[in-house]
């Protein structure tokens, strides 16, 4: 089927097959890996991506679903030389390990800062109830979210 | 995932005939149940038919003693409207605390109580707060809408198209979440109309029920205490690896305590 949608501010035109997941197109055809797939089956939150600014679990939305959409994924937020505050945190506060589970964490975390609710550490963690992470023990997410969340907050003032 | 057909219609009418002319066919709502049953094989529908846009299943409107809310509204969207904080806060509250954020994002009511999983949260809230489930058409009483396990009320082609929900005067939901997957190992509403109190139950059987002595007991006295000794619905109570038939027995009387002292401390 054909499939218009925006990634990353980037305007696509595909030729898909009607059972790809947003995930598979972003990872397979569009080559954009920094979303990671962990369960496959929506538990995991590793595959999370922005959907017209709302985290979604890439794995369980239809790349179909995305018609006329617009995506974000970790590779459209920041780049080496200028980093998003989200990135710049996670990095300074030493809140990933191995990795795996943080592009999806970043995207999570900037649409809970986004969302303009009260941050702290509860709500933090309720707010990142759908990632898991294998390895940090989540205490240097935590606070890698509530020091962007701040300096976002800020900016946004 | 198996090869399918997508289909995303214009109208309900259309819906329903792509649905009446296939071969296997399933609706897609928020596909938060569908989709991971299908990446993990359990289903392979030969067609999926998006029910994405149809108005009929869209828009929250409170009118009078009655919030009437489209199948299509995400949990995020129920959580968010002004207009279900104003009239049903326990509803509001239900939603915020369906599984993680990315799952409200998607998943919707009509999709939630078209599945009728034992441990969904909607159904407690159906039945305690006497909703009426409209279809394509006809209207189901939530009384009459759940069946068994997975089993509804719905014909394979219905389409639910909104849940009108009647306000109490003051209602609270209290659920024993699963601490992995958020849902419901037992979740109870209780709604106060008037006097005439009705309570809802999720994730202790097969599928939501009422339980009548319980509503006998906070009617005549809406107090924690009522029901200390107040007879259990008569289910079979679920037994699984999270918790077994007597612990959920036990959460059943404990959630419905803690939801009554929360309408009788006057917070909801
Ligand atoms: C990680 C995770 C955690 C979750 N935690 C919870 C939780 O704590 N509490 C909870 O209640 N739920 C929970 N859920 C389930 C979630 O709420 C689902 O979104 C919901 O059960 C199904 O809604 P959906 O819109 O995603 O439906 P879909 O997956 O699209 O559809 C589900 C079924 O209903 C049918 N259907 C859909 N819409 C209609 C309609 N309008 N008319 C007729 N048939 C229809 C479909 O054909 C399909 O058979 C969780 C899900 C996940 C993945
Ligand atoms: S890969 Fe999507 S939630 Fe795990
Ligand atoms: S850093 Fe390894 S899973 Fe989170």
């Amino acid at each position: 089927m054909n499939l218009s949608l925006t990634v990353n501010g980037v305007e696509h035109s595909l030729d898909v097959p009607a059972n790809t997941l947003l995930a598979d197109l972003l990872r397979s055809q569009l080559r954009l890996t920094g979303t990671h797939v962990g369960c496959d089956t929506s538990q995991c939150g590793a595959c999370t991506v922005h959907l017209d600014g709302r985290s979604v679990k890439a794995c369980t939305v239809l790349a179909a679903q995305t018609q006329g959409r617009a995506v974000t994924t970790i590779e459209g937020i920041g780049s080496p030389d200028d980093l998003h505050p989200m990135q710049a945190a996670f990095r300074d506060c030493h809140a990933l390990q191995c990795g795996f589970c943080t592009p999806a964490m970043i995207l999570r975390a900037i649409e809970l800062v986004e969302s303009g609710s009260a941050l702290d550490n509860r709500t933090v963690r309720e707010g990142l109830e759908g990632n898991i992470c294998r390895c940090t023990g989540y205490h240097n997410i935590v606070k890698a979210v509530l020091t962007a969340g701040e300096a976002m907050q800020e900016q946004a003032r | 995932m198996n090869p399918f057909n997508y289909h995303k219609p214009s109208s309900l009418a259309a819906a329903v005939a792509l649905h009446r002319d296939a071969e296997d066919p399933a609706y897609l709502s928020g596909g938060h149940t569908l989709l991971p049953t299908m990446t993990q094989r359990l289903a392979a529908p030969s067609d999926l038919i998006d029910l994405e846009g149809l108005t009929e299943l869209t828009g929250i409107a409170a009118q009078g003693s009655v919030l009437s809310i489209g199948a299509f509204t995400r949990h995020a969207e129920v959580a968010a409207s002004s207009e279900v904080r104003g009239a049903l806060p326990a509803l509001a509250d239900l939603a915020e605390g369906v599984g993680d954020a990315q799952v409200r994002n998607r998943g919707t009511m009509g999709g939630s109580l078209a599945n009728s999983d034992p441990a969904a949260d909607y159904p407690a809230a159906a039945l305690a707060l006497n909703a009426v489930i409209r279809t394509d058409r006809r209207e189901i009483a939530a009384d009459d809408y759940f069946r068994g396990l997975f089993e509804t009320a719905l014909a394979e082609d219905e389409v639910i198209t909104r849940i009108d929900f009647a306000v109490p005067s003051r209602a609270a939901y209290e659920k024993f979440p699963n601490p992995a997957s958020r849902y419901a190992t037992v979740g109870v509403m209780v709604a106060d109309f008037r006097g005439a109190v009705r309570v809802g139950i999720t994730g202790a059987g097969p599928c939501a029920c009422r339980a009548p002595a319980f509503e006998a007991a906070l009617s005549a006295r809406l107090a924690p205490a009522s029901l200390d000794d107040a007879e259990l619905p008569a289910i079979d109570f679920n037994s699984d690896l999270h918790a077994s038939a007597e612990y959920r027995a036990h959460l059943v009387r404990v959630m419905a305590q803690r939801a009554t002292a929360r309408i009788a401390a006057g917070t909801d």
